[in-house]
């Protein structure tokens, strides 16, 4: 019975549709010891080597949605969504932390692009929060956050809003009042500290149909 | 001058979709609650902004509007397996065969009255025009027959009056076809290559089409002014616009770009809704040629669309509301 639906739905799909030239699997690229087959659709083990990778944080019904999606937005099937298909999401674009997160997500294939939203699941706990929130002011990767750091993304945030020394002033003023100073650099343990035990809202719903 | 021990601010969880820093402003320039001071975690919690971003990489209104969702397979059993492969069997080899064969005798016929009447009636213009437009007309209608296309048109048919600018929803090329059959209408379309943009050179240009090309930085003006001359001509096709700037999948529209609004005439909408049981008339042109699309519409059991002509709104309702 299930072998009928499959073999019908198959060859349905292939009288509704033009055959597409096969493409390369985004995730045979990425995964060393996959099949390298030459096709556009996940397989159980594709997606289970996603799900290994995102520790587990997204289903595999979310995973599959997720591949629907960056398969939307990758136009050419390249294998992975450059920096101008993220800009053509008008909501992205608009974001103030659009430059930011680009330079984290551009050229990302399907894996790494998993990986990087899975800070946003549900089941993802407040270290996997902190540390997503730790590498977009950590923009040269040295693994600590200087003042400078946070006064760009003070930047972009607040714009034309403030001026350069009404942001340093509270800057430095905030900073003296967590025991920090001007000179001081965070690292991810201070910023765990400094989040301590409130709750980070930061979650992402990924629309399964 | 604020002094530093005097920063005081409320607390964020106010406004989670405004980034907190907003409440820093001097005073006079936002309602200054005199809460808890700002923390270090507030400054640096930027996770409503981040929350955005990664919603909007997830899934997005815009990209929606260009979704073609494939159809279900709906013959997955032993009864109905059977009945649909005899569908595609009369589909693929009594209709397709029909219809080329429809189109075929429609092109003939077209292009050995319009290519003598072309050449012949060179010096008299205005003949000429209304033959060629009756002629489009006439293969417009093999066109929609060739797709065994019902359309049913509902409102008053446009007239021709100067100043005046039709406005539709895009779906696929084939809109044009569909409207055109009725009424000649000029458009204004893209220059697409190959057989496509042959037609357009040479037989869409005597209905007064106007081309342009997306990619020349000076065209924009050019086109604009051959807009303004079209629109002022009494005896111009009237001027058909797609809003839109591209086809959508008939679900929903994108929002329209203006330049259709400001030709300083009254702006008349239709809207073209395609029925999705028959076939999905959407031009997914990342996906499709045009070729692969007239294959696909040619090959379904039928292309059924209504298309209303809307009365025309006051100016100003229109420009507010898109």
């Amino acid at each position: 019975m299930y072998v009928c639906m499959y073999v019908c739905t198959r060859t349905s799909a292939i009288f509704l549709y033009p055959l597409h030239p096969p493409v390369a699997s985004p995730i045979s690229a990425s995964l060393p010891d996959s099949m390298g087959t030459a096709s556009s659709v996940l397989t159980q083990y594709d997606i289970e080597g996603v799900q290994q990778h995102c520790h587990n944080l997204f289903s595999q019904h979310e995973i599959v949605s997720l591949y629907q999606r960056f398969c939307q937005l990758d136009r050419n099937a390249k294998g992975f969504i450059s920096a101008d298909e993220f800009l053509s999401v008008p909501e992205f674009a608009m974001n103030p932390l659009s430059q930011r997160l680009l330079k984290m997500v551009d050229g990302l294939n399907f894996k790494d692009f998993v990986a990087f939203l899975s800070a946003f699941s549900a089941k993802a706990n407040m270290e996997q929060k902190i540390g997503l929130i730790f590498h977009v002011y950590d923009s040269d990767r040295n693994g600590k956050i200087s003042f400078n750091d946070i006064l760009e993304v003070l930047q972009d945030l607040s714009g034309v809003f403030m001026s350069n020394e009404q942001r340093e002033k509270v800057l430095v003023q905030v900073l003296k009042e967590a025991g920090y100073t001007r000179e001081s650099y965070l690292m991810l343990d201070d910023f765990i500290k400094v989040f301590g035990n409130s709750g980070l809202k930061m979650e992402v719903e990924i629309p399964v149909d | 001058m604020d002094t530093p021990g005097n920063l005081k601010t409320s607390i964020s969880e106010l406004d989670l979709d405004r980034p907190n820093i907003e409440d820093y402003l001097p005073s006079g320039t936002s309602i200054q609650e005199p809460l808890d001071k700002l923390s270090l975690r507030d400054l640096l919690d930027i996770s409503p902004t981040l929350t955005e971003a990664a919603g909007a990489i997830v899934d997005d209104s815009f990209t929606r509007c260009f979704k073609s969702n494939p159809p279900e397979p709906w013959n997955w059993n032993v009864y109905l397996f059977p009945l649909w492969c005899c569908g595609v069997v009369i589909r693929y080899g009594i209709l397709f065969p029909v219809r080329v064969l429809v189109l075929a005798i429609g092109w003939i016929i077209f292009l050995s009255s319009y290519i003598p009447v072309h050449l012949l009636l060179k010096g008299h213009d205005k003949l000429r025009k209304k033959i060629e437009r009756s002629l489009v007309e006439v293969i417009c209608m093999f066109f929609v027959a060739s797709w065994t296309g019902v359309v049913k048109y509902h409102g008053p048919r446009p007239s021709r009056r100067p100043k005046q600018v039709f406005v539709a929803n895009h779906t696929s090329m084939i809109d044009f076809i569909v409207l055109e059959q009725m009424t000649p209408f000029a458009v204004i379309m893209q220059k697409h290559p190959g057989w496509v943009g042959l037609l357009q050179s040479t037989i869409l240009e005597s209905v007064g089409c106007i081309w342009f090309h997306r990619s020349e930085a000076k065209d924009r003006e050019i086109v604009a002014k051959k807009l303004r001359d079209h629109v002022q001509g009494a005896d111009n096709n009237p001027l058909l616009i797609f809003p839109e700037g591209t086809c959508v999948n008939n679900h929903y529209t994108v929002m329209f770009k203006k330049g259709a609004f400001e030709l300083d005439s009254t702006v008349c909408p239709i809207a073209i809704k395609y029925n999705k049981i028959f076939v999905d008339a959407f031009w997914n042109s990342r996906k499709q040629s045009f070729t692969t699309h007239l294959l696909q519409l040619m090959t379904s059991w039928a292309v059924v669309c209504d298309v209303w002509y809307l009365e025309t709104p006051k100016s100003e309702t229109w420009r507010d509301s898109h």
